[in-house]
């Protein structure tokens, strides 16, 4: 099962406009996707709904682990990773 | 007359008729349904229906506040479409065999408690904003009321417990004189919303809103936070020239937004706009910006896979002089790092992206960078004809700016072997955002033209505050004595060697700190647009001599608190 481990480095973490873009790259890809906090050791949840990622609390800083399932598995993670590592393509 | 006190949370003074707002209260019964699916399409159209009123609360949004109020009805929106709300809602309605308003209500509330356990303050507002879709989900699906909340009926200070933004929205914009909560921070929605619409509001007043009058008159000072109801005729009056004064400083403000910034003892000081791309030169001109004194280039280089070339660099550099037409514009070279990743620079997310490879440290790897840079922007002022002024970012030693400074001569007569034509004079200077550089600044002048002091970094090195971590940000103050007093040494040291100083960090564009700044000698003020006017008509007020006391007299003070007390009660 490929599972990625991601740094968020936005400082408004996991919430606001990069919860919205994390979620709709999720959704954009047919596999099953979840996402863990890892930081705070919270249970994974499913990465294509924006309300399930808010309650998981992710601050600038914190560490994720994503997790693919299905069709187009790596092409997610790898979206989902580039997302990240491009801090949401922000200016 | 009682009087409460909150939080500030958008200036101004309002007075008015009180209008109490009283959200519908919708009453949920449980009940069991046979018809499971009819029961399901029923809420599926009321979803529909509820996601069509929020596009039209956005697009009202985006006329009347801004692009990051209408956001707020976008996000809304998302809730809407949640895979895991929408599954939970439809396994309640068929496997439960419950109504759809007492499924809206326990599927909506478990993520509003999850989320109000959190321990932040950020996520906990988002409880909030998930019981606001609902609420309007409700009365989507309740048949008496398809209406929203009720709206003022004439302009009226709004009071409430509390207000959604998809209530502060919907109510007519010259409706709202001022608004009032028991509820809320300054950071809430409503806050945000009521800045951006210009209204003055007061945010968690412990009012007794069962206490209030029909007819009765309400005050509220957002700059204070404070309302009053009921005032007595003397504070009603007090109220009343607070508020035309107010008014009338506005409209002098607008009106002599173009007139130069001359002390009262004759003495002009440059006041011009800090931009981050062409199309916020429009705004800084029409707000009497007397030229540019921080033009930042980072926007050309982000959300890409390759380097701009200099082609490219030097027509987007053209537009913003030639819309100057000759005067001065203060570009700083590429200040990204960590924080910002560019794949093409190999800049890579740091542990402290402040503290890392970033701006001017990119010239020991990657020189090339710089130079074209410095290649683009003398063949477009060259164009133009444009009073170019260079700055690099983040010096820290003398060795860094000297080599800077080689590479950018070298860089200019390279171009003049290949016959392009070059502006007749261009200043090289340098960011003053290291206690390093300041500390150093009587050697920094002997070889830079000018400096522009960063204050917000320079704050955040000095006191060791990562402004970004909300935790420590509120002690990240440019009013603690020792980031004073580094401004203060910078000035002398660059005057003593006849190198100018300009400030472009959010201080210049404070009128707390202009009797400060204008005593420690500082040459230019840069400054978001809008803040152009008012901190224009506040150098108009005092005389330099007096300033000079005046900081001073701040300069000898212990902390942070006490500087801005002494500010705040000083007068011209």
């Amino acid at each position: 099962m490929p599972t990625i481990t991601l740094t968020v480095n936005h400082p408004a973490g996991l919430h606001a406009r990069p919860a919205a873009e994390f979620v709709k790259t999720a959704a954009a890809f047919p596999c099953n996707i979840t996402v863990r906090n890892i930081t705070d050791d919270k249970p994974a949840v499913n990465a294509k709904s924006i309300l399930s990622v808010l309650t998981l609390g992710v601050h600038q800083g914190y560490e994720i682990e994503v997790n693919a399932e299905g069709d187009q598995a790596q092409e997610a993670l790898q979206a989902i990773s580039d997302l990240i590592k491009n801090n949401f393509g922000e200016t | 007359m009682q009087r409460y006190q909150g939080m500030p949370a958008s200036s101004g003074v309002a007075i008015g008729p009180v209008w109490v707002y009283h959200p519908i209260e919708l009453h949920i019964e449980q009940r069991r349904v046979t018809d499971s699916q009819g029961e399901w399409q029923r809420l599926e159209r009321a979803i529909q229906q509820t996601k069509i009123q929020l596009q039209t609360l956005k697009a009202r949004a985006l006329e009347s506040a801004g692009e990051k109020e209408a956001a707020i009805f976008e996000a809304h929106a998302l809730f809407l479409e949640d895979v895991e709300l929408l599954d939970m809602l439809r396994k309640s309605i068929h496997e439960e065999e419950i109504n759809a308003e007492s499924a809206v209500e326990t599927c909506f509330e478990h993520y509003a408690s999850m989320l109000l356990a959190l321990d932040n303050a950020y996520f906990q507002a988002r409880a909030q904003d998930v019981r606001d879709v609902k609420q309007q989900l409700l009365r989507m699906l309740s048949d008496q009321e398809k209406e929203m909340g009720i709206a003022p009926p004439y302009p009226a200070v709004i009071i409430a417990e509390d207000l959604t933004p998809s209530d502060t929205i919907q109510f007519r914009r010259d409706f709202i004189l001022g608004l009032g909560t028991m509820r809320g921070g300054p950071t809430s929605h409503t806050a945000i919303l009521a800045r951006a619409l210009g209204v003055p509001a007061v945010v968690s007043a412990p009012i007794h809103i069962d206490a209030i009058a029909p007819e009765a008159i309400a005050v509220v000072d957002g700059d204070k936070g404070e309302i009053i109801i009921n005032p007595s005729e003397e504070v009603l009056a007090q109220a009343r020239i607070a508020r035309q004064r107010q008014q009338a400083l506005h409209t002098i403000a607008i009106c002599t937004a173009h007139e130069p910034a001359i002390t009262t003892d004759g003495c002009q000081v440059e006041v011009v706009a800090n931009v981050g791309g062409p199309e916020d030169v429009q705004q800084a001109i029409a707000m009497g910006a007397e030229g540019i004194g921080l033009f930042r280039t980072e926007f050309l280089y982000l959300d890409r896979t390759d380097m701009p070339d200099e082609e490219e660099q030097t027509l987007v550099y053209r537009q913003v002089f030639e819309l100057m037409t000759g005067k001065p514009v203060v570009v700083r070279t590429l200040d990204i790092g960590g924080d910002k990743p560019a794949p093409y620079l190999d800049v890579k997310p740091e542990p402290n992206p402040f503290l890392g490879w970033r701006a001017i440290r990119m010239i020991d790897r990657r020189p090339d960078v710089l130079q074209r840079q410095f290649r683009a922007l003398l063949a477009a002022a060259g164009q133009t004809n444009t009073d170019l002024r260079i700055m690099i970012p983040l010096v820290s030693s003398l060795d860094e700016f000297i080599r800077a400074r080689e590479l950018f001569e070298t860089t200019r007569t390279a171009l003049a072997d290949e016959g392009i034509p070059l502006p007749k004079q261009v200043q090289f200077g340098m960011m003053v955002e290291t206690p390093a550089a300041a500390l150093l600044a009587h050697h920094f002048a002997k070889e830079a033209d000018f400096f522009s002091i960063g204050t917000n970094d320079l704050t955040q090195y000095t006191l060791a505050v990562d402004r970004t971590n909300e935790r420590v940000a509120h002690l990240a103050s440019p009013y603690h004595p020792a980031v004073l007093h580094l401004i203060a040494m910078t000035i002398e040291a660059a005057h003593a060697h006849d190198c100018w100083v300009g400030l472009c960090g959010e201080l210049a564009g404070e009128v707390l700190a202009v009797p400060l700044l204008l005593g420690f000698g500082l040459d230019e003020f840069s400054m978001a647009p809008v803040s152009i006017p008012t901190i224009k008509v506040e150098i108009r007020r005092w005389n330099r001599k007096q300033c000079q006391e005046i900081a001073r007299a701040a300069l000898s003070l212990p902390t942070t608190q006490a500087v801005k007390s002494f500010l705040q009660e000083i007068e011209p």
